[in-house]
């Protein structure tokens, strides 16, 4: 199975083939949310599972601007940065669908995917739960010597942690290199941000002598553009940074969400779907700069199409685990 | 235990079982409130930033989450750090960190990662702290798969024990009586560890056994001897970990005495005594002549002033009169 995040590549001057790249993996990130979502609806999936529709030019220009071996962790809507960091979709479907075959064996799901050979310390189901742990593998890269970032995903409502500030309090006073990502999809579950977040995101940053950086995160090329900075910044030893994605949420909270016009209307939807959306946004910039013709992205889109089909049908087919493993692995 | 040789505080072997374990591995870091200069406020870490430098032995500011937090992530990512933190009634500020990361990273993996962190803390009463700086909470820790819990007694124990912990692969809690640190006992010059899930027994009986846990191991003792002058034989076992715990040596001496009282300076209610007493039972419940007598702190937070706080703990001579009264002899 080929992954997402083929050669992620750290350099600033980026040519077609890299944009292309890109563009293959944020249709691979949609399209296979599209069938987490056939998954749930056909009561195939246990549980739920949180898409990350509409938010993938983040992960994917984020990650762009990561080596293979930096660190990342995720969040509950975590998929698009597993897959952005170098997850196989044919192992993802397999952990969501609770398989042997998955990640985690099973035992994680779909808010657990963890893997260290793509550097992914882990997706987290606490809300700023892994804020700790990716300033603690920053301060593990500073003090190995190894080059190492981390990047540390997490949504607008983390803001509200106080656990935030103690690690950004830290990673300041010892310079690690680590790049604190907020995705700022608007709303807190089903509470807008703006009932639930005083005064101003980026001072909280700022506040702490972090540099603090605010883009359109629908634009893959603005997010990769502003990450690449930030995580060169961090390598060569100046300190942490703190990147405001601005983004948005195509679907509800989790796949279960669907009745959402008492926090937010359709209308506004349909406003980003059409005039914000990342895949759109990057086609239409490669066509106009002669970079990919319509055909050259309907047989990425074909491929990508047919790879997420053989992962789901792999992951479907797959054995689940014997009940003789429950107890394995709770020690090292 | 060795019977004689050199003698350390239980303060002593501990920080001797950090620095030689510091010299051996270069990974293992120390992180915590005051651990360099300041050596703590109980002066256990005195001298190791002075042989380790501070790339080792790290102060950080008063964020318990925030720094427990990146010893998990420098645990999985090559470091072996041991996380200080001061007053154990200060690991409510880590619970989400050890609970819901630490404990589960390598279980919700699948394998996949691990977490070779040390949290030392402490626990105990009496020492006029009040409510927030006197509790024993190894209880909570211990409910929780995926974490081991080791509660020394002594300072050979305290020593062998931390040494394992800093090799082990898992996070493990090591609660020190604060106000056992002075406490004299031999511990011998040469490496040694000892492996978790192994009890100890700490004295020989035949009448009834003491299960007692860190503190309340000398408390144990203290009240064997008593009996001991009033004509009742008293084992005292110490489990010396409550996760993992040696179920079989507890089952065994409690069939060859029948009868038992469990001590532990933690709450009673849904603690330590509660779980020991109920592996007891399950075990030894035909050779039991006296239901298995629990004596946990009394449900109250610890109060401050002298005479209120001191019955709050069991003591030589409250052990003393529940050992008489269970083998007959009120």
């Amino acid at each position: 199975m080929t992954t997402v995040a083929q050669q992620p590549q750290a350099a600033a001057s980026v040519g077609a083939e890299a944009w292309l790249r890109m563009y293959r993996q944020m249709i691979s990130i949609r399209l296979f949310e599209e069938q987490v979502n056939d998954l749930y609806t056909r009561a195939l999936m246990p549980g739920l599972a949180h898409l990350y529709i509409g938010e993938e030019a983040v992960a994917v220009g984020v990650c762009q601007a990561l080596r293979p071996d930096d660190y990342i962790t995720s969040t509950h809507r975590g998929h698009g940065h597993c897959l952005a960091k170098g997850a196989s979709p044919d192992r993802m479907f397999a952990e969501l669908l609770g398989k042997e075959a998955g990640y985690c064996r099973g035992k994680g799901g779909s808010m657990h995917i963890a893997d260290p050979a793509t550097g992914n310390l882990g997706a987290n189901a606490i809300v700023a739960g892994s804020v700790g742990i990716a300033t603690g593998a920053a301060f593990s890269a500073k003090r190995l010597g190894n080059g190492r970032v981390c990047v540390c995903f997490f949504g607008e409502g983390a803001l509200g942690q106080g656990s935030l500030y103690e690690v950004m309090n830290l990673a300041q006073l010892w310079k690690l290199p680590v790049i604190y990502v907020c995705e700022n999809n608007l709303y807190n579950e089903y509470t807008h941000f703006s009932e639930t977040t005083a005064g101003d995101i980026m001072g909280r940053a700022t506040a702490f002598g972090i540099p603090a950086e605010s883009v359109d995160g629908q634009d893959v090329r603005a997010v990769y553009r502003a990450a690449s900075q930030l995580i060169e910044r961090a390598r060569l030893g100046n300190g942490p940074a703190f990147l405001v994605c601005n983004t948005y949420r195509y679907h509800g909270h989790h796949v279960g969400d669907i009745n959402r016009e008492y926090y937010r209307s359709k209308e506004e939807e349909q406003r980003w779907k059409a005039e914000h959306d990342p895949l759109k946004l990057l086609s239409r910039w490669l066509a106009e700069q002669g970079l990919a013709a319509p055909a050259d992205l309907e047989r990425i889109h074909s491929e990508v199409k047919k790879e997420i089909e053989a992962a789901v049908n792999f992951a479907i087919a797959a054995p689940y685990p014997s009940p003789d493993e429950v107890e394995q692995d709770i020690y090292a | 235990m060795p019977e004689k040789g050199r003698e350390l505080t239980f303060a002593q072997a501990i920080r001797e079982a950090l620095a030689e374990e510091m010299r051996r591995d270069p990974l293992v870091c120390i992180i915590g409130e005051d651990v360099a200069e300041a050596g703590t406020p109980f002066k256990v870490l005195s001298g190791l930033v002075e042989e380790f430098g501070k790339e080792r032995v790290i102060d950080t500011p008063i964020s318990e989450a925030g720094f427990t937090g990146l010893g998990v992530g420098a645990a999985m990512t090559g470091l072996h750090p041991v996380v200080d933190i001061m007053f154990g009634d200060f690991i409510t500020l880590t619970m989400d960190q050890m609970v819901n990361q630490a404990a589960k990273v390598h279980y919700m993996s699948g394998g996949a990662w691990k977490v070779p962190m040390v949290m030392r803390t402490t626990l105990g009463a009496t020492r006029r702290s009040a409510a927030q700086h006197s509790q024993s909470l190894h209880a909570w820790f211990s409910h929780v798969p995926g974490l081991k819990v080791v509660l020394p007694s002594t300072p050979y124990d305290a020593k062998g024990l931390l040494k394992t912990a800093i090799r082990d692969q898992n996070p493990v809690v090591f609660f020190e009586d604060k106000m056992m640190y002075k406490l004299k006992g031999p511990v011998p010059e040469e490496d040694y560890t000892i492996p978790f899930g192994v009890a100890d027994v700490k004295r020989e009986g035949e009448d009834i056994t003491l299960v007692a846990t860190s503190s309340m191991v000398q408390v144990a003792l203290g009240a064997a001897a008593m009996l001991e002058e009033s004509g009742v034989s008293a084992e005292v076992i110490d489990p010396r970990t409550t996760w993992p715990l040696d179920e079989k040596t507890l089952v065994e001496s409690a069939k060859k005495t029948s009868r038992v009282i469990v001590l532990d300076e933690g709450y009673g209610r849904y603690g330590v005594t509660a779980e020991l007493a109920a592996v007891i039972a399950e075990g030894a419940f035909y050779d039991l002549d006296a239901p298995v007598r629990r004596m946990g702190a009394m449900h109250v937070p610890i109060p401050f002033s002298p005479p209120l706080e001191d019955v709050t703990v069991a003591t030589e001579q409250s052990v003393f009169e529940a050992a008489r009264r269970l083998c007959g002899k009120s």
